[in-house]
C-alpha cells in the first residue's frame, strides 16, 4: 500500500513537469497551429538562464525564478518575430521545418558556447524530505506541483477573463474574423509565445532545480513527451494539457512499477494512439466537424 | 498501364544490370599499402562525436586529444626514425551517426591521407567506419568503443586495423559481478543499466552472466531520463542487497541521488564511465555514500602513476575541472600512437598499425596498457569507493 | 498506352538515368570520385529513395507522416539478420522483399487505424508508431539491442543503390501519373469532395502510405548492407524529421524537388564534418533562412519534365514559323 502510494507521488511529480511543459505548446498551437518544436529548448534557455544567475550574479531562487520568465519570454517573442511570423501564411508544413530548425539552432549553439556536457544545478533552496507513514515526500517536489497547479490556473484565468485572453481565443477560433473586429493578431500573438515560453522558464529552473542536472539537450526527450501530453489531453486546451501530463507521467510510473521500464516510452506512444483512436482530438479538444 | 509499367521496369533493369556487370568488371581497385608520410608532419585524423547524442563525450575526448598533441609538439614532435615530425590533427565531426562517421572515415583516409585515425567514441559510429579504414589500410584507435565484438570481425577473426584503448565489456562487468559477490558480499542484485547504448546493455548482459548471486530484476531508462524514482521505489521492495548501475554519470548521478532520497541506501556499484567528478556534483556530495565503481583511472591509484598525476595537473590548469576519464583514455590514444610510430620508426599507416598491434607495457593516465591479441587493450582494474563524495579507497582486483 | 503514348519522354529519361551510371561508373574508374565521394553520392542516393517514398505520402496524398524512419527500421533490419546468417547475393536481394513485405504489414498495421486522423494528429501518431518498432527493436534478442548489428556483409555497392533509387522513383512517380495517385491527389486536395466524387478516400490514402513505406523498408536494406552496421538510434525520431527536412526543403509534392534537396543536404553534411560542434548551428541557420525565403522549397510544386521541354521547343518553333 505504501508503494502505492509513493509510486502514486512519483507519478505526479513527474506528470507535473510534463503539464508545465504541455502547457507552453497547447497554447502556442491553439492560437497559431504550429507545433512549436523550440519549445523545449526554451525551457533549456531557462535551465541556463538559472544556472548562470544563481552561480555567477548570486540570485536568490525567486529572483532566479522570475527572471528566467521573463527572459524566456523574451526569447519567445523574437524567435516568433524572427522565424515563424514571415511564415504566417505558408504551409504550415514550413514552419515546423522552421521551428525544427530553431531547436537544431539553440541546441547546438548552446553547446557550442557553453559545451555539451552536463552540470549539476546550485541547490539554492535546500532538499527536505517529509516522511507521511513511510511516504516520503520532498519539499522540491511539493514546490512544483503547486507551480504546476498555480500557474495552470493563472493560466485559465488570463484566458477566460482577460481582454488579451478573449483576443487570444478570437485569434485561434478565426483570425481573420478576428483582425476585422480590430484584434491586432501580431500583438497578441506575440503575447501568447510570452506566455508559452515563459512557462517554460520557469519550468526549466524549477526542474534544474528537482534534478540537478541541466545540458544543452535536455529539452529534447521532455519536449516531445510534453507535445505527447499536449494532444492527448486535446491540444489547444488548457486543462487538458495539465491532465495530459499528469496522465502521461502516471502511467510511465506506472509501467516502470511493474518491471517494464524498458517499454516505458512504447507505452506512452501506445496510449496515445488509442486515445487519439477513440478520441480523434484529446481528451477535451474540441472536434471540429468539416463542413461540404 | 499495369504491364507497361512492369515492362519498363524489366527493361530498365536489364541495362542496368548490364551495366552492373560492367562496373564490376572494370572497378577491379590497386591495392594501396596505407598512407605513408609526407612533409614535416605526422597526420592524425579525429573522428568524433562532436555534436549529436554523444556530443559531450566526444568533446571531453577531443580535449585530451589535442593536450596530447601540444605536449607532443612542444617537445619537437615525434621521432620518425631519427626525425621529429609535428603532429597534424584533423578533427572532424561525425554527429553521432553511423551514416555521416562513415563518410568521415572515407574522408580522412582518402581526402587527408591521414596515418592514423583515433575514433570514434561510441561503439555504432565506429564500426560503421572500419570497411573504408580497412580498404585504406589505416588503423583507428577507439578511446572507448566498449562492445566485445567491436575488434573483431564476423568470424571471429581480429579486426586487422581496428584498436580500442578501452575495456571490453565482458571484463569491466564480470570484474564489477566478482566485486560485488566477493568485497561487498551481496547476494541479492538488481541491475540498472542505460538501453540506449550498447555499453550499458553489454555491461548489464555480462555481469548478468557472470554473477554468481541472484539477480532480482533487471530493469533499462535511455540516455536523457531524469526521473528514476519509479524504478527504486520498485527496487526498495524486492530486499536487495546492492544495485548494479552500468552507464554514464550523467544518468547514474541522478540515480544516487534519487535512491538515497527514497531512503534506498544499499551500495550501488557502476563502471568507468561514471568516473567523473561530476558524478558527485549531480548526487550531492551528502548521497554519494557506499558508492563503487570499476575505473582503470582512478585517483588514488594514480597518485602512484607519475603519468597520471602530470596529466590531471596539466588538465586542470588548462580547462579549470578535474579530468574526466574519456579525456584520460583519448590523451592515452594520442600517445599510444606515437609510441607504435617510434617503436615502428615509420609513420607509415600500415607500420603504425603494426605498431599499436605490438604496444606492450605501455605507461598510460589510465594504466599499464598492453594490446592482445584481440586488439583490445588489457590494464589493470581497481574498483573505487565514494563515501560523502570523497574517494576513500579503491581495490585492486585481479 | 501509356508506354506508346509517352515514349518519347520515357525514353529520355532511361538514356538520362543510363548516363548517369556511366558518367558515374567513368568518374570512379578514372579516379575523379574517391570512396568519400562515393559515400557521400551513396548516402545522397538511399536519402533520395526515403524523401521520394516520404513525398508521396505527404506531398501527394496529403498525409503528415512522421514515422517514415520506423519503416526504414524494418527494412534494414530484415536485411541485416537475413544476410548475417546467410551471406549470398541472392539472400541479399530475398532479403530486400522480405523486408518490404514486413514493412507493407507495418504500415497496414500502423495505416489502418491511424489514417482516419488527421493533419498533426496523424503527424504524432506515426511518429509514436515508428517510436514503438524502434524500442521493440532496440529490446529484441535477434535485432542485438542497442548496441545494433556490425559486420554486415556488403552487398549493396554503388550501382545497386543507383538502380533501387532509379526503380523507386520510377515506381512512385509511375504510381501518381496513374488512376490511384490521381484519386491520391484528390483526396489532398480535398476528402469531402473526393469522396463524393466516388473516390475510395481511405483506400487511396492507405496505398501511398503502404507504398511510402515498402519504398523506405528498401533504403534501410540498402543503408544496412552499406554502411555494413546498424543501430536502433539511426532509426529515431531525429532520422524521420530529417527526410521530413529534405521533402520540405525540396519543395512538397515535387519528387525533382526531393532530388536536388537531398543532394543539396548531402554535400552540404560533408562539407560541414571539419566545423565539429559550430556544424550543426551552420546547418539550423541554413534550413531557417531557406524556409524563411523560400517557403514553398526549392522548386516549389514543380517538375522537371521532358514533356514540358519538348512542348515547349516545339511551341517556340511554331511561333517562329
Amino acid at each position: 500500500m505504501t508503494t502505492l502510494f509513493q509510486q502514486l507521488i512519483n507519478g505526479l511529480s513527474l506528470g507535473s513537469i510534463y503539464a508545465l511543459l504541455a502547457l507552453g505548446y497547447t497554447m502556442v498551437y491553439g492560437i497559431i497551429k504550429l507545433i512549436n518544436f523550440a519549445h523545449g529548448d526554451i525551457y533549456m534557455l531557462g535551465a541556463f538562464w538559472g544556472y548562470y544567475t544563481i552561480n555567477y550574479w548570486h540570485f536568490n531562487f525567486i529572483f532566479a525564478l522570475l527572471s528566467a520568465m521573463v527572459v524566456c519570454a523574451a526569447s519567445g517573442v523574437i524567435i516568433e518575430y524572427f522565424a515563424y511570423r514571415p511564415l504566417r501564411h505558408a504551409p504550415r508544413i514550413t514552419a515546423l521545418i522552421t521551428a525544427i530548425g530553431v531547436s537544431y539552432f539553440l541546441e547546438n549553439g548552446m553547446s557550442y558556447l557553453y559545451g555539451a556536457d552536463t552540470r549539476d544545478f546550485p541547490q539554492v533552496i535546500k532538499q527536505v524530505n517529509y516522511s507521511l507513514w513511510g511516504v516520503r515526500v520532498s519539499n522540491i517536489q511539493i514546490l512544483i506541483l503547486a507551480t504546476a497547479c498555480l500557474l495552470m490556473i493563472l493560466l485559465q484565468l488570463i484566458i477566460k477573463k482577460t481582454k488579451m485572453g478573449r483576443a487570444m481565443r478570437a485569434v485561434s477560433v478565426d483570425p481573420d474574423a478576428a483582425e476585422l473586429v480590430g484584434i491586432n493578431i501580431n500583438q497578441t500573438i506575440s503575447f501568447t509565445f510570452a506566455l508559452g515560453s515563459s512557462m517554460a522558464g520557469a519550468a526549466g529552473v524549477l526542474i534544474g532545480l528537482y534534478y540537478n542536472s541541466i545540458d544543452p539537450l535536455m529539452g529534447m526527450t521532455p519536449g516531445i513527451k510534453a507535445f505527447v501530453a499536449a494532444v492527448v489531453g486535446g491540444i489547444g486546451s488548457v486543462p487538458g494539457a495539465s491532465l495530459g501530463g499528469f496522465l502521461i507521467g502516471l502511467l510511465e510510473t506506472a509501467v516502470q512499477s511493474v518491471g517494464l521500464s524498458a517499454y516505458k516510452d512504447a507505452a506512452v506512444y501506445l496510449v496515445l494512439i488509442i486515445i487519439l483512436l477513440v478520441l480523434p482530438s484529446g481528451i477535451f479538444g474540441k472536434n471540429v466537424k468539416e463542413k461540404v | 498501364m499495369k504491364k507497361s509499367t512492369i515492362k519498363r521496369i524489366t527493361g530498365f533493369a536489364a541495362i542496368a544490370m548490364s551495366a552492373a556487370i560492367f562496373a564490376g568488371c572494370t572497378t577491379a581497385k590497386t591495392t594501396t599499402q596505407g598512407n605513408d608520410q609526407t612533409g614535416n608532419t605526422v597526420k592524425i585524423g579525429v573522428n568524433m562525436e562532436l555534436s549529436g547524442a554523444a556530443g559531450g563525450y566526444g568533446n571531453q575526448m577531443k580535449q585530451g586529444i589535442q593536450m596530447a598533441t601540444k605536449e607532443i609538439n612542444s617537445k619537437g614532435g615525434v621521432n620518425v626514425n631519427g626525425k621529429k615530425k609535428k603532429i597534424k590533427l584533423i578533427i572532424k565531426d561525425d554527429k553521432t551517426s553511423t551514416s555521416t562517421s562513415a563518410s568521415v572515415a572515407a574522408q580522412l583516409v582518402n581526402n587527408d591521407k591521414v596515418n592514423a585515425i583515433i575514433g570514434t567514441a561510441t561503439t555504432n559510429a565506429g564500426t560503421a567506419a572500419i570497411p573504408n579504414e580497412t580498404k585504406a589500410k589505416v588503423p583507428a584507435l577507439s578511446p572507448s568503443a566498449t562492445d566485445p565484438n567491436f575488434t573483431l570481425q564476423k568470424d571471429g577473426k581480429v579486426q586487422p586495423y581496428v584498436f580500442r584503448a578501452c575495456y571490453q565489456n565482458n571484463f569491466q562487468g564480470g570484474t564489477g559481478a566478482k566485486f560485488i559477490y566477493n568485497n561487498l558480499k551481496a547476494k541479492r542484485v538488481a541491475v540498472l543499466g542505460d538501453n540506449s547504448t550498447d555499453y550499458g546493455t553489454g555491461l548489464a548482459k555480462a555481469f548478468k552472466q557472470q554473477f554468481k548471486g541472484k539477480v532480482v530484476d533487471t530493469q533499462y531508462f535511455s540516455g536523457g531520463d531524469k526521473d528514476f524514482n519509479a524504478i527504486l521505489t520498485a527496487f526498495k521492495n524486492k530486499k536487495i542487497d546492492a544495485i548494479y548501475a552500468p552507464g554514464y554519470y550523467s544518468e547514474i548521478g541522478l540515480i544516487i541521488k534519487q535512491a538515497r532520497q527514497i531512503g534506498l541506501n544499499v551500495p550501488i556499484v557502476g563502471s568507468d564511465g561514471m568516473a567523473d567528478a561530476k558524478l558527485v556534483q549531480i548526487a550531492g556530495a551528502k548521497n554519494a555514500s557506499n558508492i563503487y565503481y570499476t575505473t582503470p583511472f582512478s585517483k588514488t591509484v594514480a597518485k602512484q602513476n607519475p603519468v597520471a598525476v602530470k596529466f590531471m595537473n596539466a588538465y586542470k590548469a588548462r580547462y579549470h575541472t578535474e579530468a574526466p576519464t574519456f579525456s584520460a583514455l583519448a590523451y592515452d590514444s594520442t600517445y599510444m600512437i606515437k609510441q607504435a610510430i617510434e617503436n615502428e620508426k615509420s609513420a607509415n599507416s600500415v607500420k603504425i598499425t603494426k605498431g599499436l598491434a605490438n604496444i606492450k607495457d605501455f605507461n598510460g593516465v589510465t594504466g599499464k596498457i598492453t594490446i592482445d591479441s584481440k586488439h583490445d587493450a588489457t590494464k589493470p582494474i581497481a574498483v573505487e569507493h565514494l563515501n560523502n563524495g570523497k574517494v576513500v579507497g579503491s581495490t585492486q582486483i585481479k | 498506352m501509356i508506354l506508346k503514348a509517352n515514349w518519347k519522354y520515357n525514353l529520355c529519361w532511361l538514356i538520362l538515368m543510363v548516363a548517369g551510371f556511366y558518367l558515374m561508373n567513368t568518374l570512379i574508374l578514372v579516379g575523379v570520385i574517391n570512396s568519400f565521394l562515393e559515400n557521400m553520392m551513396v548516402t545522397i542516393g538511399i536519402n533520395i529513395i526515403l524523401a521520394v517514398g516520404l513525398n508521396l505520402v505527404i506531398g501527394f496524398a496529403g498525409q503528415f507522416s512522421l514515422g517514415h524512419a520506423g519503416f526504414m527500421a524494418v527494412g534494414a533490419y530484415a536485411t541485416a539478420i537475413i544476410i548475417s546468417k546467410t551471406p549470398t547475393a541472392g539472400a541479399f536481394y530475398g532479403s530486400i522483399i522480405v523486408g518490404v513485405i514486413v514493412a507493407i504489414v507495418a504500415a497496414l498495421v500502423v495505416g489502418i487505424p491511424t489514417l482516419r486522423l488527421r493533419g498533426d494528429y496523424l503527424a504524432i501518431a506515426t511518429m509514436g508508431a515508428a517510436e514503438i518498432i524502434r524500442i521493440i527493436i532496440n529490446n529484441l534478442k535477434i535485432t542485438n539491442g542497442p548496441s545494433g548489428m556490425f559486420n554486415i556483409p556488403q552487398f549493396a555497392t554503388w550501382p545497386v543503390i543507383y538502380i533501387m533509387a532509379c526503380v523507386t522513383t520510377l515506381i512512385i512517380v509511375n504510381f501518381i501519373h496513374s488512376r490511384g495517385g490521381r484519386a491520391a491527389l484528390a483526396v489532398r486536395e480535398d476528402e469531402i469532395a473526393a469522396d463524393s466524387m466516388g473516390i475510395n478516400v481511405f483506400k487511396w490514402k492507405l496505398a501511398a502510405f503502404v507504398l511510402g513505406a515498402a519504398t523506405a523498408a528498401v533504403a534501410g536494406s540498402m543503408q544496412a548492407s552499406y554502411l555494413q552496421t546498424i543501430a536502433p538510434s539511426n532509426f529515431n525520431i531525429m532520422e524521420s524529421i530529417a527526410i521530413l527536412i529534405i521533402v520540405v526543403l525540396g519543395g512538397v509534392g515535387s519528387i525533382t524537388g526531393s532530388f536536388v534537396a537531398a543532394g543539396i543536404l548531402g554535400v552540404v553534411d560533408a562539407a560541414l564534418q571539419s566545423f565539429g560542434a559550430l556544424r550543426m548551428v551552420i546547418y539550423a541557420l541554413v534550413l531557417i533562412l531557406i524556409m524563411i525565403f523560400k517557403p514553398s522549397g526549392i522548386m516549389g510544386a514543380t517538375e522537371l519534365s521532358f514533356k514540358r521541354l519538348f512542348n515547349r521547343k516545339n511551341k517556340k518553333q511554331e511561333s517562329g514559323c
